[in-house]
């Protein structure tokens, strides 16, 4: 595996306003990376800077190790074989699906063009409605033919720009994971932007936390849900509370609920002075870290219930005072006040110190 | 449990559309109703009906006589014009429209409306501007006699064909510009990135993909400027450069043969309606391929000279198009309001109001129950009737006039013989040659002008606005005054006044129906062009023009907000 794509310290201002600061991230031949973030935070910013669209101030982008953008210099986007499939798909009205498609290869002789949108139109199994045009087709096949124009001319790296948004859920859960198939099968290296988790999840190999401008934790989806680096990247994936504890020892972690053993020795910013004995740090308990047990001594009552089909998402209120979420298997029904037994049962532990609370939220 | 199957029953017929609260009872009121668009399609049918007819009537000498000396002329006079225009106005529009909408360059946003201020001006009104600065007596000419010697040979012939293709370029080329520029707006960048990213570098982006994209659009426009082209009719006289409008005037009221001028029009309707059909095919493809407005439509940003020369050529345009031809009338008129600001131009200037409110209120209360009537029966027999009552706008004034004159004349007649016989009375004439023609006449060419925005204001009422109401106590004139009546108020208000400017400067149709001695403003301005007088006609021409910037002012502000 080499590196394909490398963005060095990239930073992009919209007159005063900073969009995106001072962030980096790498990617590998092959693989398929997603910016994830909630609306505003600069992601679509960054996808349509590696395109060329966007220029940067300061930093560098390489693809293939040379520099396709830098401070004063860009790129034309047409010149660096990068594909992009938009929001709105931006499919050419006035084209049939076979057109769109053979859009981009009007270098190749005729024969070849004709074949290599063959190909793609079984890829993305539209074989039959390439003579139809984009307003014929539904919001599922227009993403396909988007994908697959984009794919058309095999470019070096492939952007999604929340290539999902405009279809409905049930949707958006199957085809994105036809896209991967998709993608993978075309060898493709593609960066993906949605403020979807799941849709990260199902698609990427990596996925950056993205907040105001910067990358949090460029990681694996386990990583960013098991190990959050900070707090805003361990509130915006999965759910979870926070709840007050004291460190024991970089290990060992005590809440109320009992004595968390952690797997490594710290859990906090690699730089943290603060996870010494009696510093006092917000632990992360996520809905499956809580376990019902009706042998259990500590009782919650139960505050409000969700239910899940297979489980149902209880919020509880714990003896001191606390809010925890459990994850609690939907035949054990239990009406709101009731008081009911609960474990603690995690194998690791996530704290972050609690003199930095107001800082990343 | 009475009262719940009532309910149901009640929401489920209400969900297929929006008043059909009616039983049986109401069955005879619908026959009411839908009565109205029909009425109005007939009234639209007659002119059309007649002036076909009359094509095949048979034929006298006058016709002969045009057909051997007029008619080659008009054919490739109109020919040229429409070309010339057509290409004009496209060329124009479209540049100025990519320019506006996906670059940025030195005072964009105030070009961006301005550049739809000609618009105010009639074609006429630039036309005899131009011919009075341009011509050999005018100011330019003279002054460069003055400096370079007696011979000009080089300066073109303004009132030649080229001179009328020009004025009508400036006054036509919004038309093309407005719609081209909105189809820009909506995917220009869009397609352009598209192209990009698929390899393809800006020009070849344009002309690859977003030019071909627009097309519906252009070709719209380009539609729009050729039907005011073929309608004209104060430019064409202003400058004697005969067309059809032009011939069909001289044979009335030069010839007075009313035959042979309905034979005219009937040739000029043959070419409108081609031109309505291919309006309508842009259309319903411009329908297909509408795409949705990308939120970041960032800007070409162009530099140095590039830009400036864009805000030049910008600035050329407005300057011929509106600049120009405003200054130049106010200095005109400064220079005659002293002798010509009297008792008679007040009358011109009552008379304009007068017709142009009636008209506005008339047209506007027609266009309100033909709404109405398709919002409750919106069956396809009904909607097509509408089409049909909207397409007089399609038909140039002249043929109109004809067209109503005739089968007017004729009921008249009609009317005096059965009182002749039944009592023994001389009626004379009682419809013809009063206001009563002219307003059917602007009712039936500007119906469709105060149809479109009361349209759209009422798409907006849903029939779950409806149902809301209805579910909140509210209905019949309580649901009219309280919920319909302010949503509509904006979509009457901008009908009203589209309608009463453009019967202000509305030439033609006021010409050749008007009571005789009955001037107006646009009148006024055609009988002082005619002898030449452009100092004189510019008095009236500026009431026009500022009555002419109020709904284009209007627009902008809705645009712009």
């Amino acid at each position: 595996m080499s590196t394909l794509l490398e963005l060095k310290n990239i930073r992009h201002a919209y007159g005063k306003q900073v969009v995106v600061n001072d962030l980096s991230f790498t990617l590998e031949k092959g693989e398929i990376g997603c910016l994830l973030g909630p609306s505003g935070c600069g992601k679509t910013t960054v996808l349509r800077c590696i395109a060329g669209f966007e220029p940067i101030s300061a930093g560098e982008i390489l693809l293939n190790g040379k520099a396709i953008s830098r401070a004063s210099f860009c790129l034309p986007p047409e010149q660096r074989h990068i594909g992009m499939v938009f929001q709105d798909y931006a499919l050419f009205p006035h084209l049939t699906v076979v057109a769109n498609i053979g859009f981009g290869l009007h270098r190749m002789q005729k024969q070849e063009r004709a074949s290599r949108v063959a190909e793609l139109l079984q890829t993305v199994g539209l074989g039959d409605a390439g003579t139809k045009y984009p307003h014929e087709l539904s919001g599922g096949q227009q993403q396909r033919v988007a994908l697959a124009r984009a794919l058309a001319p095999r470019p070096d790296l492939l952007l999604l720009d929340e290539p999902f948004s405009n279809l409905d859920v049930s949707l958006r859960e199957r085809l994105s994971l036809e896209v991967r198939d998709i993608l993978k099968s075309q060898n493709a290296t593609a960066i993906l932007v949605t403020h979807d988790q799941d849709e990260a999840f199902a698609i990427a190999d990596e996925i950056g936390v993205m907040h105001r401008g910067e990358i949090q934790q460029w990681d694996t989806a386990y990583n960013l849900y098991h190990r959050p680096a900070n707090r805003f990247v361990a509130n915006f994936i999965g759910q979870g509370v926070f709840l007050s504890g004291k460190m024991l020892d970089p290990r060992h972690v005590e809440i109320e609920l009992g004595v968390l053993t952690g797997d490594i020795p710290h859990q906090c910013t690699p730089d943290c002075q603060l996870c010494g004995a009696g510093n006092p740090v917000d632990v992360l308990i996520r809905p499956d870290d809580i376990v019902h047990d009706d042998a259990s001594p500590v009782q919650a009552a139960v505050v409000h219930k969700a239910f899940r089909g297979a489980d149902i998402l209880y919020t509880l209120r714990l003896p001191g005072g606390g809010i925890a979420l459990s994850l609690v298997p939907s035949h054990h029904n239990h009406a709101l006040g009731e008081k009911i037994g609960i474990r603690l049962e995690a194998d690791h532990v996530v704290a972050f110190s609690q003199s930095d609370r107001a800082a990343n939220n | 449990m009475k009262g719940e199957t009532r309910n149901l029953t009640g929401k489920s017929s209400s969900t297929r559309a929006g008043f059909s609260h009616f039983s049986s009872s109401a069955y005879r009121a619908s026959w009411g109703w839908r009565l109205i668009p029909f009425l109005v399609a007939v009234l639209v049918l007659v002119p059309i009906g007649t002036i076909i007819s009359s094509f095949f009537a048979p034929t006298g000498d006058v016709w002969q006589h045009l057909v051997e000396t007029t008619l080659p002329g008009v054919l490739v006079n109109t020919f040229w014009l429409a070309l010339g225009v057509g290409s004009g106005a496209a060329l124009l529009g479209v540049s100025l429209a990519w320019f506006t909408a996906v670059c940025e360059f030195p005072g964009r946003k105030f070009f961006s409306w301005a550049l739809l201020l000609p618009l105010a001006i009639p074609a006429y009104v630039t036309a005899f501007v131009a011919l009075g600065l341009f011509d050999y007596t005018g100011p330019v000419q003279t002054t460069l006699r003055s400096w370079l010697g007696p011979d000009l040979f080089w300066f073109p012939n303004v009132r030649g064909r080229l001179g009328v293709i020009i004025v009508m370029i400036l006054a036509f080329y919004p038309y093309v510009y407005l719609l081209a520029r909105n189809a820009f707006l909506t995917q220009g960048k869009r397609s352009l990135e598209a192209a990009q990213s698929l390899g393809f570098n800006r020009t070849q982006g344009f002309f690859r993909l977003a030019l071909p994209m627009a097309r519906p659009w252009i070709a719209g426009g380009i539609m729009l400027a050729l039907m005011e082209t073929l309608a004209d009719f104060g430019t064409v006289a202003v400058f004697n450069y005969d067309t059809f409008t032009t011939a069909i005037y001289k044979a009335w009221f030069g010839m007075f043969s009313l035959s042979a001028a309905s034979q005219l029009a009937s040739l000029l309707i043959v070419i409108v309606f081609a031109m309505i059909v291919m309006e309508q095919q842009f259309r319903s493809r411009m329908r297909y391929a509408e795409l949705k407005q990308s939120a970041r439509a960032g800007r070409i940003a162009l530099e140095g000279w590039r830009a400036w020369s864009l805000t030049g050529f910008a600035s050329v345009t407005l300057f011929f198009a509106f600049l120009l031809p405003v200054a130049q009338l106010g200095i005109w008129a400064a220079v005659v309001f002293s002798q010509d600001f009297d008792q008679r131009y007040l009358e011109f200037l009552w008379h304009s109001l007068l017709l142009s409110t009636f008209a506005a209120l008339l047209t506007c209360s027609v266009a309100l129950l033909v709404v109405y009537a398709v919002r409750r029966y919106p069956d396809p027999v009904t909607r097509a009737a509408v089409g049909v009552a909207t397409i007089g706008y399609a038909l140039p004034g002249t043929v109109l006039a004809i067209g109503i004159f005739i089968p007017i004349a004729w009921v008249d007649n009609w009317l005096s013989e059965i009182a002749m016989q039944l009592f023994h009375i001389e009626t004379g004439l009682l419809i013809q040659g009063t206001l009563a023609t002219m307003l059917i006449a602007y009712m039936t060419r500007f119906l469709a002008v105060s149809h479109s925005p009361i349209d759209s204001a009422m798409q907006r009422i849903t029939s779950s606005i409806d149902e809301a109401t209805r579910g909140l106590g509210l209905s019949g004139w309580t649901m009219l005054r309280r919920v319909h009546l302010p949503i509509l108020k904006g979509g009457i208000f901008t009908a009203a006044t589209l309608v009463f400017v453009d019967v202000m400067k509305e030439m033609p149709i006021t010409l050749m129906t008007r009571p005789f001695g009955w001037d107006t403003l646009a009148v006024r301005i055609f009988e002082m062009t005619s002898e030449g007088a452009w100092e004189q006609a510019a008095l009236p021409a500026v009431a026009l023009v500022l009555a002419g910037l109020f709904p284009i002012i209007l627009f902008v502000r809705q645009t712009e907000k």
